[in-house]
C-alpha cells in the first residue's frame, strides 16, 4: 500500500480528457518522479492530489495512509503532511522571507529558520528580511519556497519542476534539500520533463496525453524518455507501438 | 485664546515632559520605546488637542506654534544646508472620546537641507473626533524631506481623519512620504496630497490603510510633473473587509521632457468590501513617460494556495497576504 494512492482517477477540464484512468501508488520514504513532455497531465496530477482550486471535481479517489482525501480542502491536506512546490513560486509583496518561513514552521526559532536558508546556500543574513515578492528572482523565490517545504517538516512532497530558473550549483541545493526530507521519512514526487531531475528518483512514472505509459526504475524510464519521448514528433498521444 | 509665537528651551521641554502625563500618555499610545524619543539628538513636538505639552529643537531646525481654539498652527523651517542626523518625532492626537483637533502645518525646508520626520496621530480613546490637518510644504532646491506619518486610532470608528497637503519640490529635491492607518478603526478619512516637482525633482507618495466595518477611506494623491527630468511615484496599499469602502483617485501629470512617473495601486476587498481605483495618467511632453498599474479584488488566488499547501487555513492565509500588502 502507498502513502498515496491514485486510483482510478479521470479528470476532465474544459470539455478535455487532462487525466485518464490513472492509477498511482507513491511509496513511503521513497523519491518518485513523474516523467513527460509539457501537457502531459504532470502538474495537473500534482494539482489534483493537493487539492488546489478547480481540481477537485474528478471521477475515481485518491488516498492518503489508506483514507480517501477527496472531500478535504487543500490546508486540510496540507495538516495531514501534504504539500506542494510549485513551478513558478507564489510572489508576496512586503512578506518577509523570516515571517513567511517562520509562520510555516513546525519549528519557529530563528536559528531553524536560518538552517532552512543556509542550506539552500541563502545567506539569512541577506534574506531574513528581504520580501518575498519580485525583488528576488525566480530562482531565489525556488530556494526559498523549497526552504519553507522543509521548515513545515512535511510527509509527502510534491515539486513540479524543481529545476525551473535554478542555476546548476543551486540545483545540487535543491537535491541536497530532497535526500534530506528522505531521510527525515517524507515521500517526494519530482514533477519534470528532465533527466537530470529525474535520475535524482528511485521510481518513476512515465505519463503522456494523462495516462502512465510507463513505470519502473529511474535507467528504464531514462531509457525510454530518451529514445522513445524525446525524438517523438506526436507530443502528449501515448505511442502505442 | 492665542498664545504668541514662543521657542521651548530644553529646560522647559524637561520640565514639561516629566509634569506632563498627557505627553507620555500620548507618547506611550504610538508604541514606540519612549527613551527612542527622549534623546537629545531627537527633536520633538508634542500636541494634545491645542496645547504644546513637549517640544525640543535642535540648532537649525525652528519651531513656531500658534494656538488655535482647536488646534495648533505650526511653522516648522529648517536652514540652508542643515542636515538632522535623527528624525524628528511630531505627535499629535487627543485622549478624550470627543472633540476637534486642527493642524496647520507650513513647512519650509531650505536649500540642501535634509530632514526625515516621524508623525503619529494618536487618538486612542476617539468616540466622536475630526482630526484636520492642513499642510504646505517647501522642498528648497537640493533639499531632502521625508515624512513618515502613522495614525493610531481607537477600535470604535467614532473618527473623521482629513489630512491635505500641498508641497513643492523645488530643482533636484527630494520628497517622501507615508501614510499608514492599520492600528484601530480608520472611521473616515479623506487624504488629499498634491505635489509639484521642478527639474529633476523626486517625489514619492504612499498610503497604507486597512478598513474594516463600515470605514470610509478616500483618497486623493496628485503629482504635477513640471520640470525637466523630474520622477514621481504614487503608491496606494488599501484592504477593505466587512462592509468597508475605498476609493483612490491618483493622478499624475508629466508636463516636461525626460519627465517619469508611475502609479501603483492595490487595492484587496473581502466580505461586503468595496474598493475603486480611477487612475489618471496624463502625459503632454513626448519625451515624458508614466506608467501605472492597479490591482482589485480578492487576494490572489496562487498566494492563497501556496500558504494553504503548507497548512494555513484560509483566513490565516488571507490576514498574512495582506499583513505583507500592508507592511
Amino acid at each position: 500500500m502507498g502513502i498515496v494512492e491514485v486510483q482510478n482517477v479521470n479528470l476532465t477540464l474544459g470539455g478535455k480528457k487532462i487525466l485518464v484512468s490513472l492509477n498511482i501508488d507513491f511509496w513511503k520514504g521513497h523519491i518518485h518522479a513523474i516523467v513527460g513532455p509539457n501537457g502531459a497531465g504532470k502538474s495537473t496530477l500534482a494539482c489534483t492530489i493537493m487539492g488546489c482550486e478547480g481540481f477537485g471535481n474528478f471521477e475515481g479517489d485518491i488516498l492518503f495512509e489508506g483514507e480517501s482525501i477527496k472531500s478535504l480542502s487543500i490546508d486540510q491536506r496540507a495538516r495531514k503532511g501534504i504539500t506542494l512546490g510549485w513551478q513558478e513560486p507564489a510572489r508576496f509583496e512586503g512578506l518577509s522571507v523570516r515571517k513567511f518561513i517562520s509562520t510555516i514552521a513546525k519549528n519557529k526559532k530563528e536559528d531553524s529558520i536560518r538552517e532552512k536558508l543556509t542550506w539552500l546556500n541563502l545567506n539569512p543574513d541577506l534574506y531574513m528580511d528581504r520580501s518575498v515578492d519580485k525583488t528576488l528572482s525566480g530562482g531565489e523565490r525556488k530556494k526559498i519556497e523549497v526552504a519553507s517545504i522543509l521548515a513545515m517538516e512535511p510527509t509527502f512532497v510534491m515539486l513540479d519542476e524543481p529545476d525551473s530558473g535554478i542555476d546548476v550549483e543551486s540545483l545540487d541545493n535543491i537535491f541536497e534539500a530532497l535526500r534530506f526530507l528522505k531521510k527525515c521519512g517524507a515521500t517526494v514526487v519530482l514533477i519534470t520533463h528532465s533527466l537530470a531531475v529525474l535520475k535524482q528518483a528511485e521510481h518513476g512514472f512515465l505519463m503522456c496525453h494523462g495516462r502512465i505509459l510507463e513505470k519502473g526504475s529511474v535507467e528504464k524510464l531514462s531509457r525510454y524518455f530518451e529514445n522513445k519521448c524525446i525524438p517523438c514528433d506526436h507530443k502528449n498521444i501515448p505511442d502505442n507501438n | 485664546m492665542i498664545i504668541k509665537i514662543f521657542l521651548i528651551t530644553i529646560d522647559e521641554v524637561n520640565a514639561m515632559a516629566e509634569d506632563s502625563k498627557t505627553s507620555n500618555a500620548l507618547l506611550n499610545a504610538t508604541g514606540i520605546p519612549l527613551h527612542t524619543i527622549d534623546d537629545p539628538e531627537v527633536a520633538r513636538l508634542v500636541v494634545h488637542h491645542n496645547t504644546v505639552v513637549a517640544s525640543h529643537m535642535l540648532p537649525g531646525l525652528h519651531l513656531n506654534v500658534k494656538q488655535l481654539k482647536q488646534g495648533i498652527q505650526a511653522e516648522i523651517i529648517l536652514e540652508q544646508g542643515i542636515e538632522i542626523k535623527k528624525p524628528v518625532h511630531l505627535c499629535f492626537g487627543m485622549l478624550p472620546e470627543t472633540g476637534i483637533q486642527k493642524i496647520d502645518l507650513d513647512v519650509r525646508i531650505k536649500k540642501q537641507a535634509k530632514v526625515a520626520i516621524l508623525a503619529h496621530c494618536v487618538f486612542p480613546n476617539a468616540v466622536s473626533i475630526e482630526h484636520i490637518m492642513n499642510a504646505e510644504i517647501h522642498v528648497g532646491e537640493g533639499a531632502e524631506y521625508s515624512y513618515f506619518e502613522r495614525h493610531i486610532h481607537s477600535p470604535h470608528g467614532g473618527i473623521k481623519v482629513y489630512p491635505t497637503a500641498v508641497i513643492e519640490l523645488e530643482p533636484r529635491s527630494r520628497f517622501k512620504t507615508e501614510f499608514e492607518l492599520l492600528k484601530g478603526r480608520v472611521g473616515e478619512i479623506l487624504v488629499d496630497y498634491q505635489t509639484t516637482c521642478r527639474e529633476k525633482s523626486v517625489m514619492e507618495m504612499m498610503a497604507r490603510i486597512s478598513g474594516i466595518g463600515n470605514d470610509k477611506i478616500k483618497i486623493k494623491e496628485t503629482g504635477y510633473l513640471v520640470g525637466k527630468g523630474a520622477r514621481g511615484v504614487l503608491t496606494s496599499r488599501i484592504a477593505v473587509r466587512n462592509q468597508a469602502i475605498a476609493e483612490v483617485y491618483n493622478k499624475l501629470r508629466a508636463s516636461a521632457s525626460h519627465a517619469r512617473g508611475h502609479v501603483d495601486c492595490k487595492e484587496i476587498v473581502q466580505d461586503q468590501g468595496i474598493a475603486t481605483a480611477i487612475p489618471i495618467v496624463e502625459v503632454n511632453h513626448p519625451k515624458a513617460h508614466i506608467t501605472h498599474e492597479a490591482a482589485i479584488g480578492s487576494v490572489d488566488n496562487k498566494q492563497l494556495e501556496t500558504l494553504m499547501s503548507r497548512g494555513l487555513s484560509e483566513d490565516e492565509a488571507v490576514e498574512l497576504i495582506i499583513q505583507g500588502l500592508l507592511s
